[in-house]
Formats: structure tokens, C-alpha cells, sequence
């Protein structure tokens, strides 16, 4: 299982948005608020084919790094985190593999999901997703959420950041 | 914020300062040595006269804020609403450099991008990145070595390609026109079953056409405010079907519709209904094909009125009496104008991709002012060509049963006036104003149903 600490664990298990930072052509980064999905493990997020230019830039380069930092979109859970990561995209068939692989833990946290998607003939490209699935490598913590002080850092065993 | 492409970046102006202000903190993100992103939550105030955004600076090495490199700074705002998920959805992002890396930063951005869903709507934002989804999965496709396209099931497919609930348009007049033959003593539930059908495929049909001309005369593509009233199907933008599956399936509709028609034809021995018929299905493919591509003459409303009112009424009744009348006539006049008037407030917000399009339609060419009276002065006259015909006695005095949809022209015309310029927020008033037709017509066929049961009680 997942070796994040548990205050980040309890953030991602509630955060609305979460700020995926990626690599952007030119070296830049580029950043986009997006759902945070966690598994006890990995942390998984996901993009409509509309919005798909991270999805660019992550099979490009793949380091990421994701920040939990708004206490409105963690609904009350203190802290605050930044996850570095190594993502990978997941998009064999962007029409149904999202469903197969995260639309359990997207409904847990957004139960308003099916409501919108029994409405999929009105958006048929937004439903057109694909995955993007981070092994977290690094993560930096800030419990008070005050980044003022300094961050507690932690690591991922060896073996599994290899 | 711009609005070109998928909400381009641009270079920083004031507004995007003060913008960035609305937000109580930012994300500052940049790539460390070790190729990782690094992102941090901190204080900031945007200082639009200096052209600075200042930063405090976060404590701990890992997350120094450097000043050599571009560095990236994120605002980002949700108001969740509780089993809803969330709104108010916005965020903004610079890109730029940090003047110095001691105490307070001075971050001085270069370039900015960002969506605020109150300026431009998400749906809106989703058209305009119509393009980025064809561009990935066609880049998919090739590193696939597999064509991966979007997909729908085939029901909802057919279900969007036909635009099948827009069918009332045809089942109104149809129905109506059976209904006063009914009244004339001549009824055949067969011929009047192949008529329901036949009507309907080539309503279909001309559904389909329109979406094949309309995509690629680049009408759909320029109309980025798409409503499920109007803007057509976009099933050939969003690539759910080829151009040649859409040719495929409209020969079906309309090789259908033909069949059935030439059926009717034969079993009625009219010339009178093989001329409507011609007339029908010229009316409706010419709406936006060449040469005569009528909606780009200006015609459009006019086509529309002709083909779902006195072509498809007069159509069903001769299908039934084998003759034309007057009454049928007059019957079908306030049919056209409110199936009209349904084009007519769907074309307020495709007026923009419209005129782009070359489309001469009436909210194209007319102040918003004119449309808004023209509407109600159009609908006001449905109304009073039913009491017309019932004062003249050419329409049963049931048939004023359709005045009780009045009130909803009047919510549509208040509707228009008040959304003008919102297509979302019209969209509410292009149901009411579909109900409008459907109430009415109803209102006209109940007054019929009783007519007819009076007429075999006496």
C-alpha cells in the first residue's frame, strides 16, 4: 500500500481541486486545478480530450507535482501538501477505460457524477477522458498549513520510487 | 479575457492584476534541478501599477522561490455546493520571473492565461476546444496505430444525429391536418399511420441534411454558443460520425420518406400530394444546400413556416380527403408562424456563427429591439388567425382551446428581451417557446377531437 503520511492521505481523500503542475514544452511550468482521486496508493486525475494539452506534456515528461493548499476545496481538513510525482497517462480508450478505472473513487467524492453523466449525450466529448495515474515519489507537508514555517518532508521507500 | 481559440494566454494588462487580487492566496510552481515540479501555497499582493506581482517567500530550501528560471503563479478558486459538487470555478496563471529571492519577491509576469466560468460559460469553453480534442485523439490514433474516435451507443447517437425530439414539428401539423379531414367524414387509420412515419423520416432527413451543410459550409463550426435547440447536432464536429456515415444515413431517411410517400402516392391516385411532396422535401434539402441554400437568402424562417405548416398539414389532409380546402388552409397558418418563431428565437444565439457563415437570418440582419417586438407581433398574430378563422367560421369554435398557450409567447417575448446576449440563460426560453408550438397545437387538435364527437352526437 501507500507510504503518504496520514494528514496527506486525509487531504486527498477530500479535496475538491487539487493543482497538478506539469512540464510544459519549453520547460515551463504550466499548472491546472483538477479533482484529485486517491486509491490508498496512487493518486489519479483525469482530463476530458477537450482539455487534453497536459496530457501532452506529462507523455513528454512525466514529473509532476500536485498541491493541496486551498482549505475551501479540502472542506475543513487542516494542512497542506505538495506531492511530486511520476505520472504516466492512461488512454487505451478514452470513451470507457476512465469508468472502468476511477469512476468508483470519482463517485465517493462527487456523487453528483452520475448525474451528470446519465446526461452524456449532451456532452459527449467531455466524457471522452483519459487517466493520469501518479506514483507519488516525494511529499512535502505543512500540517498548520502555514508555509511560513518549514515543510515536513517525506520520501517514497526506495524501491518503489525506482 | 480573450476569448479566441480555447481561451488564450495573452500578455499581463491591469484587469489580469486585479483579477488576480480576487483570490485570497496563490500556487507558485516551478521545475527544480531535479526535473520535478516544485509548487507552494503563499501570501501574495498584486501590484498592477508596478507590473508585479509580490510574493512572500516560503520558508525551507525545498521550497525557495528561485530567480532563475520562470517561475509560475496560480490562483484558483470552487464554491462547493454540497451533493452538487462545486461552481464559481475560475483560476488564472501567470508565467514570469522572480526579481529577487530575499524576503519579499517581486514576481513580474510576462504572460497569462486563464478561465473564469462566469465570463466564459463552460460550455462555451468545452466548443472552443473542439479542436484540441480532435487534435489529441488524432494523435492518439496514430501513436495507437488504431483510429480511437468518441463514441456514443447508438440509440443516443441516432438520438443526436436526427435531432428526434424536434419531431413535434412535424407530428403537429400532420396530425392536425388528419384531424380535419377526420372532421370532413374521411379517415383511413392506415394511410394515416404511413403518413405519421413518412412525415417523420423525412423530417429526419432534413435534419440530417441540414447538419451536412451546415458543417461544411463552416456554419456550426464558427457558432460556439450551441444550445440543445439550436447549433445543430455536431455530430460531424465532434467527429462521432464520418460526413460519409451522415450521407449513408440520410439516403436511408429520405429514401424512406420517398418510399412512403410514392406509397401514399398510389394508394390516393393524387397529383395534388405528389406535388406537395416534391414541394416538401425541395423546401426542406434547399433550406441549406445549393444552388437556392434559402436560409442563406434570408428565406429561412420562411421555408420553415412553409414546409412544417401548409406543406405537411395540407400534405396529411389531402393524404386522407384526396382534395385541398380552405379550411385546412387557414388551419395551417398559425402552425407555420409558431414553428417559425421556434427557428426564429433559436437563431438568436447562432446569430454570431450565422453571420460569420454567410446566413442572412432575421436576428442576422435585425436590431435586437425588432426581433424581441417582431416576436410577439408574429405570435399575437397566430393567436388572431385562429379567432379570425373561428369568427369567420371556417374553425371550429373549440379551436380556440389553442388560445390558452397565449401566456407562454408572452414569457418567451419577456424571455428574449431580458436574454438577449445569454444563450444559456435563452435556452430556458427556447423550451418554453418549443411548448408554445406543441401546447397550441394541441390546443388546435383538442378543439378538432371535440368538434368531431359533437359532430357524430348531432
Amino acid at each position: 500500500m501507500g507510504w503518504l503520511p496520514a494528514p496527506v492521505e486525509r487531504m486527498l481523500e477530500v479535496a475538491l481541486v487539487g493543482e497538478l503542475t506539469v512540464v510544459g514544452r519549453d520547460g515551463r511550468p504550466i499548472t491546472h486545478p483538477l479533482i484529485p482521486l486517491y486509491d490508498g496508493e496512487r493518486i489519479y486525475m483525469h482530463s476530458s480530450t477537450l482539455f487534453s494539452k497536459k496530457l501532452e506534456h506529462i507523455k513528454r515528461d512525466p514529473h509532476v507535482a500536485v498541491s493541496l493548499s486551498d482549505p475551501v476545496a479540502l472542506k475543513g481538513v487542516p494542512g497542506r501538501a505538495t506531492i511530486q510525482g511520476t505520472a504516466r497517462v492512461m488512454e487505451d480508450d478514452p470513451h470507457s477505460q476512465w469508468e472502468r478505472l476511477i469512476l468508483d473513487l470519482w463517485r465517493r467524492k462527487e456523487p453528483v457524477i452520475d448525474a451528470f453523466l446519465k446526461q452524456r449525450i449532451a456532452l459527449p466529448l467531455f466524457f471522452e477522458r483519459a487517466v493520469i495515474e501518479i506514483t507519488p515519489d516525494r511529499c512535502l507537508l505543512w500540517e498548520d498549513g502555514d508555509t511560513n514555517r518549514q515543510p515536513q518532508r517525506f520520501d517514497a521507500p526506495r524501491e518503489e520510487a525506482a | 479575457m480573450p476569448r479566441g481559440g480555447s481561451v488564450p494566454a495573452h500578455a499581463p494588462g491591469p484587469d489580469d492584476f486585479s483579477r488576480l487580487a480576487r483570490y485570497p492566496f496563490v500556487v507558485v510552481s516551478w521545475v527544480a534541478d531535479d526535473r520535478y515540479p516544485t509548487s507552494v501555497a503563499t501570501d501574495f499582493r498584486a501590484d498592477a501599477e508596478a507590473g508585479v506581482v509580490r510574493l512572500r517567500q516560503p520558508t525551507g530550501d525545498a521550497v525557495r522561490i528561485p530567480d532563475d528560471r520562470t517561475i509560475n503563479v496560480v490562483g484558483s478558486h470552487i464554491r462547493p455546493q454540497p451533493g452538487q459538487g462545486y461552481d464559481e470555478r475560475r483560476y488564472l496563471q501567470m508565467w514570469g520571473t522572480a526579481l529577487a529571492a530575499d524576503g519579499e519577491i517581486a514576481f513580474r509576469p510576462t504572460r497569462v492565461w486563464g478561465w473564469d466560468e462566469q465570463e466564459v460559460p463552460f460550455f462555451e469553453y468545452s466548443e472552443r476546444s473542439v479542436p484540441q480534442s480532435r487534435h489529441y485523439l488524432a494523435r492518439l490514433s496514430a501513436e495507437k496505430g488504431r483510429l480511437i474516435r468518441p463514441r456514443l451507443d447508438l440509440g443516443a447517437l441516432f438520438f443526436r444525429t436526427t435531432r428526434l425530439p424536434f419531431l413535434s414539428a412535424t407530428f403537429v401539423p400532420v396530425l392536425l391536418g388528419m384531424a380535419i379531414a377526420a372532421l370532413d367524414g374521411a379517415f383511413n387509420p392506415w394511410l394515416a399511420l404511413l403518413t405519421v412515419i413518412g412525415a417523420a423520416f423525412a423530417h429526419l432527413g432534413i435534419n440530417v441534411a441540414n447538419d451536412i451543410f451546415d458543417t461544411l459550409s463552416g456554419a456550426d463550426q464558427a457558432n460556439v454558443n450551441p444550445t440543445k435547440f439550436s447549433g445543430g447536432s455536431r455530430v460531424l464536429l465532434y467527429d462521432l460520425v464520418t460526413l460519409r456515415e451522415l450521407i449513408a444515413l440520410d439516403a436511408l431517411l429520405f429514401g424512406a420518406a420517398a418510399a412512403i410517400g410514392l406509397a401514399l402516392v398510389w394508394a390516393t391516385g393524387s397529383a395534388t400530394l405528389l406535388a406537395i411532396g416534391i414541394a416538401g422535401i425541395a423546401v426542406g434539402v434547399f433550406y441549406t444546400a445549393p444552388p437556392l441554400k434559402l436560409v442563406y437568402r434570408g428565406l429561412g424562417e420562411f421555408a420553415v413556416a412553409l414546409g412544417f405548416g401548409p406543406i405537411m398539414l395540407l400534405g396529411a389532409y389531402v393524404v386522407q380527403t384526396g382534395t385541398l380546402s380552405w379550411e385546412a388552409a387557414v388551419a395551417s397558418v398559425p402552425v407555420a408562424i409558431l414553428i417559425a418563431l421556434v427557428l426564429y428565437v433559436n437563431e438568436i444565439p447562432d446569430r454570431v456563427g450565422d453571420a460569420a457563415a454567410g446566413k442572412r437570418t432575421l436576428p442576422v440582419r435585425l436590431p435586437p429591439a425588432l426581433v424581441t417586438n417582431a416576436y410577439l407581433g408574429a405570435a399575437l398574430a397566430a393567436f388572431g388567425v385562429i379567432v379570425a378563422g373561428v369568427a369567420v367560421g371556417l374553425l371550429p369554435p373549440f379551436t380556440l382551446l389553442a388560445l390558452l398557450a397565449l401566456p407562454l409567447a408572452i414569457r418567451v417575448y419577456r424571455g428574449i428581451g431580458a436574454n438577449y446576449s445569454s444563450p444559456y440563460g435563452l435556452m430556458a426560453y427556447m423550451g418554453v417557446n418549443v411548448n408554445l408550438h406543441l401546447l397550441a397545437g394541441l390546443g388546435l387538435l383538442t378543439g378538432y377531437a371535440i368538434a368531431i364527437v359533437v359532430a357524430q352526437l348531432t
